[in-house]
Formats: C-alpha cells, structure tokens, sequence
C-alpha cells in the first residue's frame, strides 16, 4: 500500500537504472536524512550523542569500508582495526606537525595513508586467496599495532604512549579536542559519513563495483572476460582501507578523544566485521542497521536490568554482554545468513505487493 | 649496521651454544603448544571445512572446567573425566544449535558463527567461572614439576618436566589421532566428509555424528592444551589470544596437513623464540613475538600459497 509501485513507469533504460527506481524508496530516504540532519540533533542529549548517535555512524563508516573489500570484492579482511589505527595516528601526526591545517581536510587526507598501507598489504592477495588472505591481513593487524607502540615518533614521545586529541578548531569553532562540543561533532562526523557514502553507493553501482563482485563471484571467469584482477583487487584494498582510515580517524579525534595502542588491536576488527556481516556483506544499508545493532545493544542490555530491578553487578553485565551478542550473531546468521539488509530487501518485496499476495 | 643484522646475532649464537639451546628448547615447548591447537583447527577443517575460530576458547574452557571442578571437590581425575564429558555436551549442543541450522552456508557465514560462539563461550566462561587467573591443578594430575639440568659445552641447559611431559603427551595424541584417522572406520569416514560431503553422505556417512565426534575430538585435544599450557601460565581468558598463533602455524602448515599443523607449530615457536631473542630484542625494541609468525606464514605463502604440506589447490572455472 505505502510502496505501491503502480503508476510509475519507465520509459527509458537510464531511468531503469536509476538510483531509486521506486519513488517511495527516495521519499523515505529523505525522512532518514531529515530525522538524521535535523531531529535527532536537535532532541539529542549529551549520552545519546556520545554513546549511540557519533558511534553509531563511525562504525557504520568503518563496515562500509571493510563491505567494499569482503562484501563487494570477496577479499576477507581482518585487519580493519589496524587500518584504523594507521587513519588515526596519520591525522594525529598531521595537526601536530601542521597545526594550521583544516581538520576536516586532515581527517580525509588521513585516509590516502591508510589507503597506501592497505594496498601494499593487499598485494599477497594477488597470490593467496580465500582463508589463507587472512594472514596477510592479521599480518598487517599484528604488525602495525606493534608499530604504534614502538615507534615513539608516531605519538610525539608521549611518555604515556598515548595520543592525545589537540583542541582544532575551524572557522572558530572547536570540532575536536576537549573543547569541542558533541553537537559539532555529530555534524562533521554526519556530514563526511553521508559524503563518503553517496561515493560509495556510485562506486558500487558503476564500473569499479562492478569489476569487484565479478572478481567476488569467480575471479578466473572475470579475468577471462578482460578484468585486470590486480586492479580491481587493489582498486578495492586501497578505496577500503581510504574509508576505514577516514573511519579511524574519526573514530579517534570525533569520538574517543584519546587512543593507545591497544585500542585498534583485533576485537575491535572483529566488531567491525560482526557489523558488516550481520548487516550484509554486499550491501551498503546493512552497514548502518549492523551498527545500529552491535552499538545499541549493549546500551539496551545496560538499561534493562535496572528497569527491572534486578540486582545485577556492572562486571556481570558486561558478561552477559559478551554472551548475548554471541548468541545473536548466531542467532542471526541462522535466520538470515545474507544479513539485515536482506531482511529489509524481503520486508520491501513483501510491502509492494502487499496486500495481494500474488 | 648490517653487521648488528647478519653477524652479530650469529656470533652471539656460537659463543653461547647452551643458552642457544635454551631458547630452542623453550621455542620448542611453545611450538608443541601451537602445534596442538593447531591440530584441532585442522581436523575440524578437513571433515566439516569449517575454520573453527572457537578452538582457543575451547582450550580456556576446558581448562577453566578442570580447575572450576577440581575447586568445588571433585577429585583431579574424576574432574577429567567429568571436563570430557562437558566437552561433548559441548560438541553436541554446538552441531544441533549452531552447525545444523547453517550446513550449506559460505564459509565466511560458518566462520562468523564460530566466533560467535567463542564470544558466548567467553561471556558464559566469566560469569560462571570468574575472570581471574587459575592455578592448573599440576601436582594432583601427577605431572612432575622439577626440571632437569644439562651442562653441555660447559654450559647450562634447564628443561623443566612438565614441559618434557606436555611434549610426551601431545606426540602420543598426534600419534593416536593419526592411527584413528588412518586405520580406523570412523577415521576413514572423517576424511572421506573432508573430500566430499555429497559423496560421503550418499554412501551413508552421517554428517551429523561425524561432526558431534570431531568436534569432540577437538574438545579433548583442547583439554590436553589446556592443561600443558596451563601448567607453564596459568589458567585465564589471556590463554585466548593463542588462537591466533595457531592461524600463521596452519597457514604455514597448510590447513589440510595434520603433519603440517605440527612442523609448522615447531618451525613457528623456535624461529619466532630466536628471533625475538637475537633480533628482535636488540633491534626492535621487543615484543616481536605478536607479529613475527604472521609475517613468516605470509612470506612462506607468497611462494606456496596452500602452505608447506596443503593440499595443492586447483582452480577451474
């Protein structure tokens, strides 16, 4: 009824191939992107903005990064954590060493490093494949966050190893460091977000996407029909790892404020890829309703127990975290093997036609 | 500065042949260790080709359920057998809850699915056993716990016994294991599932039991883990992160190999000691052991991509 398709025809094949072929499609993404511009800034509080509205969208980033290498171009990747830290530390580095610069031009330049990186740990996967693949990247994973702690020059001989966010401000106003607002943040995080995404989308739409999921789906039949397997394979490594560096920093300087070593080792790689699988591989939207999940939950399970006075210590919580998203991320893979997103793709289906079912 | 690279450490090794030794011998112990767990990914692998990420929490489960029972009163070789029964129940619970619903899947989808499993097993392990560190009950297993001492070249060589026994215990496990694989019906029916799950079942190979039993199987080689580690560090979640080492030592090995999980574990533990020691401390700044097999694995596998012993990989279209 509300996605009735009728009525809407197409007389020409761009307009076939058009980013919303439905017009319902368009109408509600503009009510996702009033609530996300206008709404929810506006009636957020300070805790929402910080524990679910900011992360939420850089995670989603760093998925949508990792989506383009394992979901679109079929490489297994599980160093994202590490690239993460390479975006993170290359913009630390760049506002410190040039104090003038924009910091939102720090934090997109910050990605050309990680992409840099990403390729070059992407060239064994000219050779290895599949599982195997997952050792160069676990290499990358291992060995950059032993660099981030060993190499002092990384963190400008911090005695405590650290990186700490400089105030930076822009056009006077702060949008990082301790004086910045949540209220800024959100909106540069949202706006280099929804940037990247919209790249994204026509990436994976266009030739380049396209050479990736032939290479995804059997890598000899594409490169018999003429695909250079090494461009598109690096081509997908270095646009991957250029968000999910981009992500990093933000990650850092937008939300953390802070960041040690540690913090970009493998679990959080591990989150980033939950997000990207429970919200489907392959998919652009499953990357925000895989964040949605994976960072909400926990903010969900923190308040329940209280609501329901249950005396329950906060360690034995955050157990119980642990187990349930254990749980759920099995849970899901059984009920939707192809994510989220597929899940609303069978939901949209069923709204177009509904309510004849036939 | 090439010096302090190629003939330094060298030297270092030839004018101290017994604290080589030592280092290689530690090395070795370690490489035993990776060697086991690796050994579990394996066989898991070839009946089911399912990377099985869970492998190291099974090892801190099954070592947590020892301690946690000894704890409560239960007698050191009873709480053994009981920990073995937990394991199956484990086995069990994982081929009907998680394995059976996704027969069929990606292998990525598998593989999500058991770390999945290893964030429930972590969570569940905590809440019931507590995160602190554990004592493994060495002495009421009857494991020696003096040490040995050598003197070669006028040296010192110390080998602890527990290390002697973990070494004795893990060849007679990969000695069992092979002889089960290659000369029993139930061994001939989890190869024949590693080649061909259609082919196999066709010929009446349940794919079920085979999985409940391997996995099992896995249960117990991570009991034996467990205890051999845990008897060198203690029991606790830390031991997870071992895991990980297994994956360059499999990689390395190739993921079919049983033989390959065990020279690659070797080769891994001794050369990652060594280089720590003579390189890596001096040069790096240390702590070279978090990278060092991933690099290793990686370099091997720039030149036989399906690893030292893997099955050679064939592509069709």
């Amino acid at each position: 009824m509300f996605y009735r398709t009728a009525g809407q025809f197409k007389t020409s094949y761009s307009a076939d191939q058009a980013l919303f072929p439905v017009r319902q499609d368009a109408v509600l993404l503009i009510v996702i992107l009033a609530f996300a511009w206008i709404i929810f800034p506006l009636t957020a509080s300070e805790f929402t903005f910080q524990t679910l509205l900011i992360p939420i969208l850089i995670y989603s980033l760093a998925a949508l990064g990792l989506n383009i290498l394992t979901g679109y171009a079929g490489q297994l990747s599980l160093g994202t954590g590490a690239f993460m830290g390479v975006g993170a530390y290359a913009c630390y580095k760049m506002v410190t060493l040039m104090p003038w610069m924009n910091p939102i031009v720090a934090i997109l330049l910050s990605g050309v490093f990680s992409a840099g990186i990403g390729v070059v740990f992407g060239i064994p996967s000219l050779r290895i494949k599949g599982f195997y693949l997952a050792i160069a990247t676990l290499a990358a994973q291992f060995f950059l966050v032993w660099l981030f702690e060993k190499w002092a020059w990384l963190y400008n001989y911090n005695a405590s190893g650290a990186i700490q966010v400089p105030n930076l401000d822009m056009f006077g106003v702060y949008v990082a460091g301790p004086q910045a607002t949540s209220f800024t943040q959100y909106y540069v995080v949202l706006a280099i977000v929804s940037l990247l995404t919209w790249v994204c989308i026509n990436l994976t739409r266009g030739r380049p996407g396209r050479t990736w999921k032939a290479t995804r789906d059997m890598d000899i039949a594409a490169e018999l029909i003429g695909i250079d397997l090494m461009r598109s394979k690096l081509t997908a490594f270095a646009v991957s790892s250029y968000i999910v560096g981009v992500a990093g920093a933000l990650f850092v300087f937008m939300w953390r404020g802070a960041a040690e070593p540690n913090l970009f080792d493998i679990p959080l790689s591990f989150r980033i890829l939950f997000i990207a699988i429970i919200g489907g591989l392959g998919s652009v939207l499953g990357n925000y309703l895989g964040a949605i999940l994976i960072v909400g939950l926990p903010v969900v399970l923190g308040i329940v127990p209280e609501a329901l006075g249950l005396e329950i210590t906060s360690a034995t919580v955050e157990h119980l975290n642990v187990m349930i998203v254990g749980g759920l991320i099995i849970f899901f893979l059984i009920i939707e093997p192809h994510g989220l997103a597929q899940l609303w793709r069978l939901i949209r289906e069923k709204l177009i036609i509904w309510p004849f079912p036939h | 500065m090439l010096s302090e690279i190629f003939v330094e450490p060298f030297a270092d090794m030839v004018a101290a042949p017994d604290f080589l030794m030592q280092v290689l011998w530690e090395g070795l112990v370690s490489g035993i260790l990776y060697a086991l767990i690796a050994l579990g990914f394996v066989l898991i692998y070839r009946s089911s080709r399912i990377f099985n990420f869970a492998q190291g929490i099974m090892v801190v489960f099954a070592a947590l359920t020892l301690v946690g029972l000894h704890e409560a009163g239960v007698p050191a070789w009873v709480s053994v057998v009981l920990t073995l029964g937990v394991m199956f129940v484990l086995a069990v619970v994982v081929e009907r809850v998680v394995l059976r619903p996704l027969v069929g899947q990606p292998d990525i989808i598998l593989f999500m699915a058991t770390i999945g499993i290893t964030l429930f097993l972590i969570g569940f392990g905590e809440i019931i056993f507590g995160g602190e560190n554990k004592v493994m009950i060495t002495q009421e297993l009857g494991i020696p716990t003096d040490s040995v001492v050598f003197e070669p070249f006028g040296g010192l060589l110390i080998l602890e016994q527990k290390d002697i026994t973990a070494a004795g215990i893990a060849a007679l496990l990969v000695i069992g294991l092979l002889l089960f694989l290659n000369k029993t019906r139930m061994g001939r029916a989890i190869r024949a599932l590693g080649d061909d799950h259609q082919a196999a079942m066709s010929v009446g190979i349940s794919l079920q039991t085979i999985w409940v039993l391997v996995w099992f199987i896995a249960g117990i080689i991570a009991l034996v883990t467990g205890i051999a580690w845990g008897a060198r560090a203690g029991v606790s979640f830390a031991l997870e992160v071992i895991a990980y080492k297994a994956l360059p030592v499999l990689m390395l090995g190739g993921l079919e190999s049983i033989s390959g999980a065990i020279v690659g574990g070797l080769m891994i533990g001794m050369l990652e000691k060594l280089f720590e020691i003579y390189w890596g401390q001096p040069l790096l700044g240390g702590n070279t052991e978090t990278w060092f097999a991933f690099m290793l694995a990686l370099v091997v596998l720039l030149f036989r991509p399906q690893g030292l012993f893997g099955e050679r990989i064939i592509e069709r279209v």
